[in-house]
């Protein structure tokens, strides 16, 4: 469940995970977690990726969130930290044949 | 329908409760998530991609009115307004918060439902035909026996801590509508020559990784038999599964490494060393739990009705949809309707709450109360007057429930794939749409008639795709999605398993594939020969040809 640091993807890189009570997808921000992929925090080197790791262990075993790892990103023109892998840019929308529903209704598409 | 005694009511609140301090002592850290996670599966509570899922279990696909009004109220009340049928006759929910799932359970509990057994390595919900009781080609109806086996397998002690899930199905109907040799154990109601009724047992069926076609280990097992013999299959597979692989710790592979002989004598000379009326069912109680699914209280009726030939003649929307999703019924002047979940364009399977309500009120006016769940992710209304066929019909278009489409290229099979679930590859539902989209015009679908496409978003096979006439298999391939495409699978009596065309797809490139296969069908059929019959006669190659010449396509092996 926790980041490993032998799985340590590619830099640049967010923390993502669930929830525990709701279950809704969290991004580790500049201060705590937030709901918004656009406040996730981007790691551009090693010493940022260890404290993302840091920070899941600590939220894993404080009963905040569930299933945190590091996701490996490119920033998109506009600045914005897209995961690289198909599977986690649908984890940061939402079901891509119901736009309604996910992040990107609540917060429009990353 | 079944009702829950008292020992049912009571275990199921008791585990209602049961979770409740579960999940407080996972909130207050008493439970870590890995302490959790079994604890929550076993009341089928997953985590997905975006949120918690809850699933249910339908015994065998049979569901009242009274219990989809409640799924209606927990899908408005605490997910975002609609449900998904899955193809082992459940209903999930994609959105629930872990924190109201406690009181979403008690709902449940209220209409005799919940989610135990449905997750975990024991013997999951039982299915069955969902023409069940109501198909004219049936020996017997398959719930009674569906039903004994649900109680013999509630939290059984001994069959708790399985190698790996258990699936049974069973059928009562000389058509295979429960896809009984694609499961763990598949059981057959059969008649001897003596005219007696006893079961069929195939063992060892199951898609996923290592599909299997189930092997027939017991070609007559006398009714009363059934529990010890189910026993004894259990124990060799408990013993000997392999506990070391989660990838070959299905019975299916048991049975394929050690040859279905040798199973079937293990199996055998277990069944002989149990003792048999200490563990087989007290006649008294089978007959308890077979009333009540005895037929309701049908009118006589002539066994066709003028009412329905007026309306057909005179409304060529409602005659089609009478043709495609109307099947015969055992009773004189009744139909079974299949309420089709596929409209065009909409995730296979999902329900909203509001549609939901409207089946349930079609169910209370038209068909006593009842409805089916089918492995197919539609929705039945077993037990129809001829009479009423148009009123139900007006029902559904008011719901847009009425698309005429059971059993045609657009009743696809499609997995929550990608786009909910965390061990999906790929997705599912938008191929779907897609393909449902390309093939929409109805003169066109009637032409091409029965055609099965199921899809599955990873290799577990949720979506059956081995069994599909088409099948289509959602993979990553260099960090893309891409679709590999079988055909000639068949989820009938005569299961088979499809073979492999050629390299994968991309997603835009599939309706395109599956117009080319088509088109070989319609090329060369027979006249009055089904797809799945002209795949058999003709052999893959013609398919593969044509499927292989598509532009894009990568030509290199697969």
């Amino acid at each position: 469940m926790a980041a490993s640091p032998a799985k340590r993807p590619s830099l640049p890189a967010i923390l993502l995970a669930n929830d525990l009570l709701d279950g809704d997808v969290v991004f580790r921000a500049a201060s705590g977690w937030s709901r918004d992929p656009a406040e996730a925090l981007v790691a551009h080197d090693e010493a940022a990726a260890a404290a993302l790791e840091a920070a899941a262990v600590e939220a894993l075993s404080a009963q905040q969130v569930v299933d945190a790892y590091l996701v490996d990103v490119i920033i998109d023109p506009q600045g914005r930290a897209v995961p690289r892998h198909f599977r986690e840019r649908f984890k940061t929308l939402g079901p891509s044949h119901r736009t309604d529903l996910g992040k990107q209704a609540d917060f429009g598409s990353a | 329908m079944y009702r829950y005694d008292e020992f049912d009511s009571a275990f199921v609140r008791a585990r209602v409760e049961e979770f409740r301090g579960q999940v407080a002592r996972r909130l207050d850290g008493s439970l870590t998530e890995d302490e959790f996670k079994p604890l929550r599966l076993k009341n089928g509570v997953y985590l997905q991609l975006h949120a918690y899922m809850l699933r249910i279990a339908i015994p065998y696909g049979t569901l009242s009115a009274v219990q989809l009004r409640q799924l209606a109220v927990i899908a408005e009340r605490y997910d975002r307004g609609y449900g998904h049928f899955t193809t082992r006759q459940n209903i999930q929910f994609n959105w629930p918060k872990l924190r109201d799932i406690p009181d979403i359970l008690s709902l449940l509990a209220d209409v005799e439902m919940h989610g135990i057994q449905t997750s975990g390595n024991c013997i999951r919900n039982v299915t069955a035909d969902h023409f069940a009781g109501v198909a004219p080609d049936e020996i017997e109806d398959p719930r009674a026996v569906a039903e004994l086996i649900r109680q013999w397998s509630t939290a059984h002690p001994e069959f708790s801590y399985l190698p790996r899930k258990f699936k049974v199905a069973v059928t009562g109907a000389a058509r295979d509508r429960a896809v009984t040799a694609a499961h763990d154990i598949g059981l057959r109601i059969v008649r001897n020559a003596a005219g007696e009724t006893g079961y069929t047992v195939l063992v060892g069926g199951g898609l996923g990784r290592t599909p299997m076609i189930g092997k027939v280990v017991r070609t007559f097992l006398p009714k009363a038999d059934l529990l010890a013999y189910l026993e004894a299959v259990m124990r060799v597979y408990n013993l000997e599964g392999r506990r070391d692989n989660k990838y070959k710790a299905r019975v299916k592979i048991l049975v394929h490494e050690i040859g279905v002989e040798e199973f079937r004598a293990r199996v055998e000379a277990e069944f002989a060393g149990l003792d048999g009326p200490g563990i087989n069912a007290d006649p008294a109680e089978v007959a308890r739990i077979a009333a009540y699914f005895a037929p309701p209280a049908y009118a006589k009726l002539p066994a066709t009705s003028t009412k329905l030939a007026a309306r057909r003649a005179s409304n060529p929307a409602f005659a089609e949809w009478v043709a495609v999703n109307t099947a015969p019924h055992v009773a004189p002047g009744y139909a079974a309707v299949t309420i089709s979940l596929k409209g065009i364009g909409e995730a296979p399977g999902d329900i909203t709450a509001v549609q939901m309500r409207a089946a349930a009120d079609l169910a209370g006016r038209f068909s006593f109360n009842e409805t089916r769940v089918t492995h197919l992710q539609n929705l039945v209304l077993p037990h129809v007057r001829q009479d009423d066929l148009f009123d139900v019909w007006q029902g559904l278009i008011a719901s847009g429930l009425a698309t005429a489409n059971v059993g045609l290229i657009t009743d696809i099979i499609a997995c929550p794939g990608l786009d909910y679930c965390a061990l999906a590859t790929a997705r599912s539902i938008p191929i779907a749409q897609a393909i449902a989209h390309r093939f929409a015009d109805q003169a066109r679908q009637r032409d091409i008639g029965e055609l099965n496409i199921k899809i599955s978003g990873c290799i577990n096979a949720c979506g059956h795709h081995h069994v599909g006439h088409i099948g289509i298999l959602g993979l990553e391939k260099r960090g893309e999605e891409s679709y590999q495409i079988t055909l000639g699978g068949d989820a009938t009596e005569t299961a088979a398993i499809g073979e492999i065309l050629g390299p994968g797809l991309s997603a835009n490139e599939v309706p395109d594939a599956i117009e080319r296969i088509v088109g070989v069908y319609l090329a060369q059929r027979y006249s009055g020969e089904s797809f799945i019959a002209a795949v058999k006669r003709l052999g893959l190659a013609p398919f593969k040809a044509a499927f292989l010449v598509a532009p894009g396509a990568h030509h290199a092996a697969a």
